[in-house]
Formats: C-alpha cells, sequence, structure tokens
C-alpha cells in the first residue's frame, strides 16, 4: 500500500535537492495558507500573490525549519508575518483586536452574502461571511484554530502569546462571531435550522 | 480591585440617591450578565476540552440538571459545528505552477545557525563589556573621597582634574577618528559588495 511522504521526509528530499518534491508541501498546505491570507487580505489577487510569496519565503527558508514544531506551525508563522508586512504596506489597519471593521464593508458584505445565499443557501457561505465581518485578528485566531487545526500550544507559538492568552482571545473572538451571526444572520440561521 | 470596589460603591451611592429601583435593578441586569458571561466561557471551555475531570464532571451535571445551562450547551455547541464547518478558500488552479516555477530560481538558503558564529558574537559582547568595566575603573579610580564636614555621612565627591578630556578633543583628533570611521565604512561596504557579486555568480551558474 503507498501512503503519502510526510512533511518531514518531503523537506529532508528537498533539501537533499529534490526541488520537485516541494510541490506536494504546496499542494498539502495551500488552501490553508490561502484561507488565512484572505481572512487578512481583502482581494483575492492580493490574496494569492501574498500566499505565493509565503510558500517562495517558504523554500527559502527550509534550512531553518528544525522539526521543533509542527511544519504548518512554522508556516503559519511566516503567514503572519507576510501578512502583516503586506497590510503595512499597504497602510490597512493591522493591529488593534476591538477594532472592528468599518460599517460600510459590513453592509456590503451583508448585501453580498445574501446574493450569494440565494444561490447557495449553505451553512459555509453564511459562516465564511460573517468571519470576514471580524477584525483581522479575530478571523485569524478562529481560522488558525478552526480550520489550520493548531492546538491553543501551536497557536500561542505563531501569534507569539501565552496560550492562556490564546484562549482567552479565542473566546472573545467566538463571541464576536456568535454576535455578528445573531446580528446580519439570524433569519438565515433559523431557517438552515429548520432545514 | 479596589478601586473598582470605590468605584462601585459611589455608583451605587449615586443610583441609589437618583432612583433606588432603577438602579437595583441596573445592577442586578449587570450581575446577571457577567454571569453569563463566565458560564459561557466554562460552556467553550467544557466543548473545547481544555478542562480537568472535575470541573469537567461538574458541568455535565449542570448541563443534566439545569434547563438553562443545557440550553446555553446546544447553543454553542451549535456555533462551533457551524464553525468547524466553514470551507476552506482554493486559490487558482495554477497556484502550485506558479509557485515551482517561482522557485526554480532560488536556492534554500542556507540555515542561520551555520553562518552566525556564535563566538564571534559572544567576542563583540565581550569586547563591549571589558571597554565599559575599563572605563568604570577608570573614572572610579579618578575619584577622591573626602569628607566636607563631620556631621556629614555621605561623602563629597571630587573629581581630580586629571583626566583633561581638552585634550582629546582638537582638530587633530577629531580628523583622524573621522578618517578611521570612513576607512572602516568603505571596508563594510566592500565586502557587502563583493559578497553580492559572489551570489549573483552563483546564480548564473
Amino acid at each position: 500500500m503507498h501512503t503519502a511522504p510526510t512533511d518531514t521526509e518531503i523537506i529532508s528530499r528537498v533539501l537533499k535537492g529534490e526541488q520537485q518534491m516541494y510541490a506536494h508541501i504546496v499542494e498539502r498546505y495551500q488552501t490553508y495558507v490561502f484561507t488565512l491570507v484572505l481572512r487578512m487580505v481583502e482581494s483575492r489577487e492580493d490574496a494569492e500573490e501574498v500566499a505565493q510569496d509565503i510558500f517562495v519565503k517558504a523554500y527559502r527558508s527550509l534550512a531553518d525549519f528544525r522539526g521543533e514544531s509542527k511544519f504548518s506551525t512554522w508556516l503559519y508563522t511566516i503567514v503572519r508575518t507576510s501578512c502583516i508586512t503586506f497590510l503595512r504596506k499597504k497602510k490597512l489597519q493591522t493591529t488593534s483586536i476591538d477594532n472592528e471593521k468599518i460599517s460600510f464593508q459590513i453592509k456590503n458584505h451583508e448585501s453580498s452574502f445574501r446574493a450569494n445565499l440565494v444561490e447557495q443557501k449553505s451553512k459555509q457561505a453564511m459562516v465564511n461571511e460573517a468571519i470576514k465581518m471580524l477584525s483581522n485578528d479575530d478571523a485569524e485566531i478562529i481560522t488558525l484554530f478552526y480550520k489550520a487545526e493548531q492546538s491553543l500550544d501551536e497557536m500561542g507559538k505563531i501569534l507569539g502569546l501565552e496560550p492562556n492568552n490564546v484562549k482567552v482571545k479565542l473566546h472573545r473572538a467566538r463571541q464576536r462571531l456568535k454576535e455578528k451571526m445573531e446580528k446580519y444572520f439570524s433569519h438565515e440561521v433559523r431557517e438552515l435550522q429548520n432545514d | 480591585m479596589k478601586y473598582v470596589n470605590y468605584k462601585t460603591i459611589n455608583k451605587l451611592k449615586d443610583g441609589i440617591n437618583n432612583s433606588p429601583e432603577l438602579y437595583i435593578n441596573k445592577i442586578q441586569t449587570e450581575g446577571v450578565y457577567m454571569n453569563e458571561q463566565l458560564n459561557e466561557e466554562r460552556l467553550w471551555n467544557f466543548i473545547d476540552g481544555t478542562i480537568d475531570a472535575s470541573e469537567k464532571s461538574a458541568i455535565e451535571q449542570l448541563i443534566a440538571t439545569n434547563l438553562e445551562w443545557k440550553n446555553k450547551y446546544h447553543e454553542l455547541l451549535e456555533v462551533n459545528q457551524l464553525m468547524s464547518s466553514s470551507e476552506l478558500e482554493s486559490p487558482s488552479m495554477r497556484f502550485t505552477k506558479n509557485v515551482m516555477e517561482d522557485i526554480a530560481k532560488y536556492h534554500v538558503a542556507p540555515a542561520t545557525r551555520s553562518y552566525i558564529n556564535k563566538n564571534i558574537v559572544g567576542g563583540i559582547g565581550g569586547f563591549f563589556i571589558v571597554m565599559i568595566l575599563g572605563f568604570l575603573i577608570y573614572g572610579f579610580s579618578q575619584i577622591t573621597w573626602t569628607n566636607i564636614s563631620s556631621e556629614s555621612i555621605l561623602p563629597a565627591l571630587n573629581i581630580s582634574k586629571k583626566f583633561d578630556f581638552s585634550k582629546f578633543y582638537n582638530p587633530t583628533y577629531v580628523s583622524i577618528f573621522i578618517m578611521i570611521n570612513v576607512v572602516l565604512g568603505l571596508m563594510l561596504l566592500d565586502m557587502v559588495l563583493e559578497k553580492k557579486k559572489e551570489k549573483f555568480k552563483q546564480k548564473e551558474f
């Protein structure tokens, strides 16, 4: 039976000169990386450019990965720093955890969501739209926990925080997401519950 | 904490004086809200499985016996399931190909630890520590400790005029200092350019 090579196996082969093996890493993590980037960067074009840059940076610094943490944890630290650098360059608001995006953006999200929902009628579309309404920090922490399969300890390493602080921030982010869903999508939530 | 209590007491006093019934009602509502927040946090920890066994059994019992807890638990569980079900976004179909084309231009950089020599870093640190200590020792050796009066507990500081700074602040010394810095700067620039040239040559081959 053929099993897929582990991250460590791929990395050691890439370091030995088998550059093509890196495609396995890209295939494996592209959706995670792209989702995380898209939570922080507004446009898909920018997100794709940043994600591509992240994989190139990761490749160039691959020798620095010591295997002390999961490869994904190491990769997400690059995602975070790259997104922050990109946002700084674009002079977008990135730091405040409590600052939510301005109201017209919410309205735009809401209207685009409603159009989207008519077509898709999916829970996923609703959650994704609600996450987009959160601040970058909240969206990042929720995505890392639910989508990137990172533990509180690993998230602490990525975000440079103590696991207890991560726990508090995650709780607050979930609280805010719940509020957003109740405020903007209560009708849809009820509809989905009845389906 | 003391400040919060003091503030709360003052607010309570004002509130009671103005409108006692309304104020008591407000305090009760805020109290219930805070309690709800705390319970919600406990429930989230229960859902995430980040609590110890005793807390877990206590919450299980509360969910089983208390309708309010049961409803809240199911509500949060639903939110949790919704969040877990959110989809991952996919980049364009050409994404992997683009990355592979991009990295074909580069080589994996050597590990940082291989070119940062700890001995050199330690040596630079040691040099500065020795310099600082040397200056301190020299400075203290130039101080003469004398008592101004018999009543004074602390000795007065008299820095002798043995160390004459004006000797070093003349145009000749300043020019020599600038010249040394310029030479060092040019040497550094030469080293950087040499390294860049080598890297460029490596890429070409």
